[in-house]
């Protein structure tokens, strides 16, 4: 306690930049998933290869995928895109599957219904495919903001900061304070955007609250 | 209209799910596709809209092909209406409802006035419309189901098993519902069933289809019930079909015998075997008693029995048929257009009738399309 008394301004300028490395990857992650998982649905061959192959990019170690960015994209070592860059590449590797999963989740009648009625590929996916799969894509994103949260620490290592600097400098100096204070402050973080991801998605989803009971 | 041409169907893999179809859907007529699965029916219904593109052959709208036309534009055109209604379950009866006029850009306002109209068209209540699919029963989904087809008042609708998914009671109610809505709207029609009583309930024509998707016959009903093309077709109209076919024939001028009656809550004047009709104080006939069983005392509701069918004198044979045959007395109740008691007659009597009759006459040139409803050929 004392420990963050004193160090209160650092932890939420920290918490901040964590927030934004972890949170717009998120964002980031879900529109670029979104084409990927269209094609493993409009052609059903390319779902097993599609989903297989974007999802083995989560097994890139993290240290690894961070390290090497600079040499792809031809940034410095110290940008913070770098970081935004991999754990967009995570959630994409995360959330290819579920959106798949969800636009497949959609009645086929629905479906049907809607072509019949002379929606367009493009505004039936906007206009009825997606809104239909926001609870299924809801779920896949809470996994993904956690583990958002989890693995940005890690970028401390190769000097972009934000939480994770606590538990590396609380580990190297033995501050206990310091090291408490990292891990709760990413837990809390995690909480906060699953909170956010559900509310957001209730939101969209007002029919869900009324399913089964019937008038 | 819509005419289909020779038109084929073939999947990859070389299943022919339509063969060489060709018939005519004239406007403003209800045409019925019938016959047992994998006879091509629901392939033909999706081949108008184009949901599936045929092989070969065409489809021609009011003389337009159907192949040329945009995909989106003709759907537009066409109303659509399927098996679970299909509605959309993130919307609210009336956004559902509202579907297609948003599509073709209505404003806001129209768009709310129209749905709210045509929910009260297909008999909902509109404190319905601000609730979602999954709020309704079966029955009232599938109502928001024809009316969301109706939207945007297309010229020709397709059906596809619309009331096949409900209990059999609800399923009566909207079928007469649909032919009183036809009766005010008058659109061209496509209807797909497996069931031929549906059929032949709904049909202008029937057009009964036999597995691998070649056209069996297609006729009015009452003709297809007098004239099955082929063994085929006889078997798929069933066995009941003699009796069946006796709805489609008005009953002449039935010689009614006046039948003695009382009033409910008064004390038979006889005592004596045999029944006697109760009627309540406006003459609409309720049921018969036994005086004999129940004894000198006033007739209470607890001892009618109600087991006898009521024709109308303007109605079918079959309905008046129905009446002699399930009345206890045998006398067969007939009432006019009020419901009032007019008479009775005897089964012998209607058959007399029967007899009398002409059945729609056969086509010998043309089995098949022989009893077809009549288009006036105007070339397109």
């Amino acid at each position: 306690m004392d420990w963050l008394s004193s160090h209160w301004r650092t932890v939420l300028d920290l918490a901040v930049s964590h927030l934004y490395l972890a949170g717009l990857p998120l964002v980031l992650g879900l529109v670029i998933s979104l084409p990927f998982a269209w094609a493993a649905k409009r052609w059903r061959g390319s779902y097993a290869a599609v989903v297989t192959s974007t999802g083995l990019l989560y097994t890139i170690p993290s240290l690894a995928l961070f390290v090497i960015m600079p040499l792809v994209l031809g940034t410095k070592i110290l940008d913070p895109v770098n970081v935004l860059v991999a754990m967009t590449i995570y959630t994409v590797a995360l959330l290819t599957r579920t959106v798949a999963d969800g636009l497949l989740s959609v009645p086929d009648h629905v479906e049907q219904a809607a072509t019949a009625m002379g929606y367009g590929a493009l505004r039936r996916l906007f206009g009825v495919e997606l809104p239909l799969a926001v609870p299924v894509i809801a779920a896949g994103l809470r996994v993904a903001a956690v583990s958002n949260v989890s693995i940005v620490s890690i970028a401390s290592v190769i000097g972009v900061s934000q939480l994770g600097n606590l538990l590396v400098d609380g580990y190297r100096r033995i501050i206990w304070g310091e090291l408490w204070t990292g891990i709760i402050a990413c837990l809390l973080l995690a909480l906060a955007l699953d909170a956010l991801i559900l509310v957001v998605s209730r939101l969209l989803t007002p029919w869900q609250r009324t399913a089964g009971g019937r008038a | 209209m819509i005419r289909f041409d020779g038109v084929t169907k073939e999947f990859p893999g070389g299943t022919v799910a339509v063969d060489d179809l060709s018939l005519t859907a004239p406007t403003g007529k209800i045409t019925v596709l019938v016959g047992p699965s994998g006879c091509g029916k629901t392939t033909s219904l999706r081949m108008v809209n184009r949901m599936i593109e045929p092989t070969r052959g065409s489809i021609a709208l009011d003389g337009q092909d159907t192949g040329r036309m945009k995909q989106a534009e003709l759907r537009r055109g066409i109303g659509y209406v399927i098996q679970h209604a299909g509605l959309f379950p993130h919307r609210t009866v009336l956004d559902n409802i509202g579907t297609v006029p948003r599509l073709l850009g209505w404003d806001k306002k129209k768009i709310r006035d129209r749905s709210r109209e045509l929910l009260e068209t297909v008999g909902l209540d509109p404190a319905l419309g601000d609730r979602y699919p999954t709020q309704l029963s079966g029955g009232q989904q599938q109502r928001v189901g024809v009316a969301r087809a109706l939207a945007a008042d297309p010229p020709v609708m397709l059906m596809d098993e619309p009331f096949s998914a409900v209990d059999p009671i609800v399923r009566e109610q909207l079928q007469d519902e649909f032919l009183r809505l036809q009766d005010e709207l008058g659109k061209t029609i496509v209807f797909v069933t497996h069931d031929i009583d549906e059929a032949i309930k709904l049909g202008d024509q029937v057009a009964v289809l036999r597995v691998g998707g070649t056209l069996a016959q297609i006729a009015e009903p009452a003709y297809l019930l007098a004239h099955p093309a082929d063994d085929f077709v006889a078997d798929f109209v069933g066995r009941d079909r003699g009796y069946r076919a006796l709805q489609f024939q008005p009953a002449p001028r039935l010689p009614l015998r006046s039948e003695r009656s009382i009033v409910i809550g008064e004390r038979p004047e006889t005592t004596g075997s045999g029944w006697l009709l109760v009627v309540d104080d406006e003459r609409h006939p309720l049921g018969w008693v036994e005086p004999a069983r129940i004894g000198p005392r006033a007739v209470e509701d607890a001892d009618l029995h109600r087991g006898g069918t009521i024709a109308a004198a303007g109605g079918s044979l079959r309905s008046a048929l129905d009446a002699a045959l399930s009345s206890p007395s045998r006398r067969g109740v007939i009432v006019d257009e009020s419901g009032e008691l007019v008479g009775t007659v005897l089964a012998h009597e209607v058959l007399n009738a029967i007899e009398e009759t002409d059945r729609p006459e056969r086509d010998e040139v043309d089995p098949v399309h022989g009893g077809a409803v009549s288009v006036a050929d105007d070339g397109s």
